[in-house]
């Protein structure tokens, strides 16, 4: 949807509202670990949002009629907080939160290996606790890290990032007022070893070069957020021996 | 397909690894949570990385316990039904005992009353017979040593970390067991039964096991656990 507004986006440094660069994902930190009952979980900041993602699994699956004969179910319930947003966000599940459920967890089901656990369930919890623009991929990186904790086996790590075009130009990484009124939002999931592509929506209009454009910037981006993905599963397990050393 | 031209291993022995890492390339066995992709060899877990000859696994941080054939494990009694228990060994599946595999001779369901063998919340040492696919995990108690547990204090560990615990032979394990002068009984599902004359030496086994699983990807922790008991038998 175009909206003619004053509002600018980018101003003539080339700068964004929050003072990025057309080409700078957010400063994003991720903690392992975070809450003891999952199998597996992490909290993961990019900007101004804050999520938790919690693993718990593979378990037994009740009711047993969901169950797969060959490979283990992947439960995915994405949900904000009703304090995440400035508008008090309605507890209940929304259309929305439930179609970004189910592409999380088509974005991650190519990377486990399911048909190690058959008959059971893996449930992925995502909880939004502030949010500022491209939730899903950020609930992607941190559910892909809770999931590497919690030891299910898994190709590699899945990582997300989005892109999209603003005031005529394709940016990086995009915070809520660009998305809101931005032209055009493309959020991104790949695995980084084979660049297999499990997410790829778009909102808004791109002609085909800047679809292009965009979609290669957001996996460039996304190849940033890998490693800062790889450091914070490194960190989590080297802190000990660092500390046997001091 | 020619596998034996190029052979090169990426890693280090003990290299902490995540999933997506290559591990090696060529004609090498992907072992434990490893998988082989083409020519390449890459993990599919957190852990360490290590090889054996040509074999190559990873030594997983975490992960649910998934029952094998042979294994000793500690279940807990779920369900007491008409000729089986439902056991939980702290596993994806659910065990199953049959009355078969406790009873020496054959089971007659109007002598034999099932709870007053096995109640409900009844800890048992089993052994795991089999696993097959879309059945659930079979259990026995049929060999010595094995059944209800009576005593003791119960901790639960990463079943990912018992070999750790048990060490190569049993050295980890006879250090602590000698060291608080407890009976430890390690299931492989990652729960591990203690039985001390005193408290204190219970507690000294739990503190030194509870150690080896923090510290069990370092190294060096076999001359780590030898100074951590002394300390803690001096301060006593």
């Amino acid at each position: 949807m175009q909206k003619k507004n004053s509002i600018k986006l980018i101003d003539e440094n080339d700068l964004r509202t929050d003072g990025r660069k057309i080409n700078e994902i957010r400063p994003t930190r991720i903690e392992l670990g975070f809450i003891d009952n999952p199998d597996g979980s992490a909290f993961l900041e990019q900007g101004k949002n804050k999520i938790l993602a919690a693993v718990y699994g593979p378990r037994e699956l009740h009711p047993k009629h969901l169950a797969l004969s060959d490979r283990a179910l992947l439960r995915c319930r994405y949900n904000m907080a009703p304090f995440s947003t400035k508008e008090r966000k309605s507890p209940a599940p929304s259309r929305r939160e439930t179609e970004i459920s189910k592409v999380i967890k088509s974005a991650l089901e190519p990377a486990i290996f399911s048909e190690k656990f058959p008959r059971t369930v893996i449930d992925l919890y995502i909880v939004i606790l502030s949010s500022d623009g491209g939730t899903r991929c950020a609930g992607i990186n941190a559910a892909s890290l809770a999931l590497a904790e919690a030891g299910i086996p898994m190709r590699d790590l899945v990582v997300a990032c989005a892109a999209g075009k603003v005031d005529g130009q394709i940016i990086l990484d995009l915070n809520g007022i660009e998305d809101n009124i931005g032209d055009a939002d493309v959020p991104v999931a790949f695995m980084p070893r084979t660049n297999e592509i499990t997410l790829l929506q778009m909102d808004g209009m791109l002609s085909r070069e800047e679809f292009e454009k965009t979609l290669k910037l957001a996996m460039e981006g996304g190849n940033q957020i890998y490693n800062i993905q790889k450091d914070a599963l490194k960190s989590r397990y080297q802190t000990s021996e660092k500390e046997e050393e001091e | 397909m020619d596998r034996g031209l190029k052979l090169s291993l990426m890693i280090e022995k003990r290299q902490l690894v995540i999933p997506g890492d290559l591990l090696a390339e060529g004609a090498f066995n992907p072992g434990n949570n490893t998988y082989r992709d083409g020519e390449k060899i890459y993990a599919a877990k957190v852990g360490l990385a290590n090889y054996v000859g040509k074999n190559i696994y990873v030594v997983a941080l975490n992960g649910r316990y998934m029952p094998r054939p042979g294994d000793f494990v500690i279940g807990t009694i779920m369900e007491v039904r008409l000729s089986n228990w439902n056991v939980d060994i702290n596993s994806p599946y659910i065990a199953v005992l049959f009355a078969s595999e406790v009873l020496e001779r054959s089971y007659n369901p109007r002598k034999d009353e099932m709870s007053r063998i096995f109640d409900r919340g009844d800890l048992v040492l089993a052994k795991i017979i089999s696993h097959e696919v879309n059945r659930d995990p079979i259990l026995t108690v049929r060999e010595p040593g094995l059944g209800r547990v009576s005593s003791g204090q119960l901790i639960r560990i990463t079943p990912a970390k018992t070999p750790r615990l048990i060490g190569r032979k049993g050295s980890m394990i006879s250090i602590i067991k000698k060291a608080s002068g407890a009976n430890i009984t390690v299931g492989q599902n990652g729960l591990v039964l203690i039985n001390g004359k005193t408290l204190e030496s219970e507690n000294l086994a739990i503190s030194a096991i509870r150690k080896v699983e923090e510290e069990s990807h370092t190294q060096g922790l076999t001359d780590r656990m030898n100074d951590f008991i002394k300390k803690r038998l001096r301060s006593e």
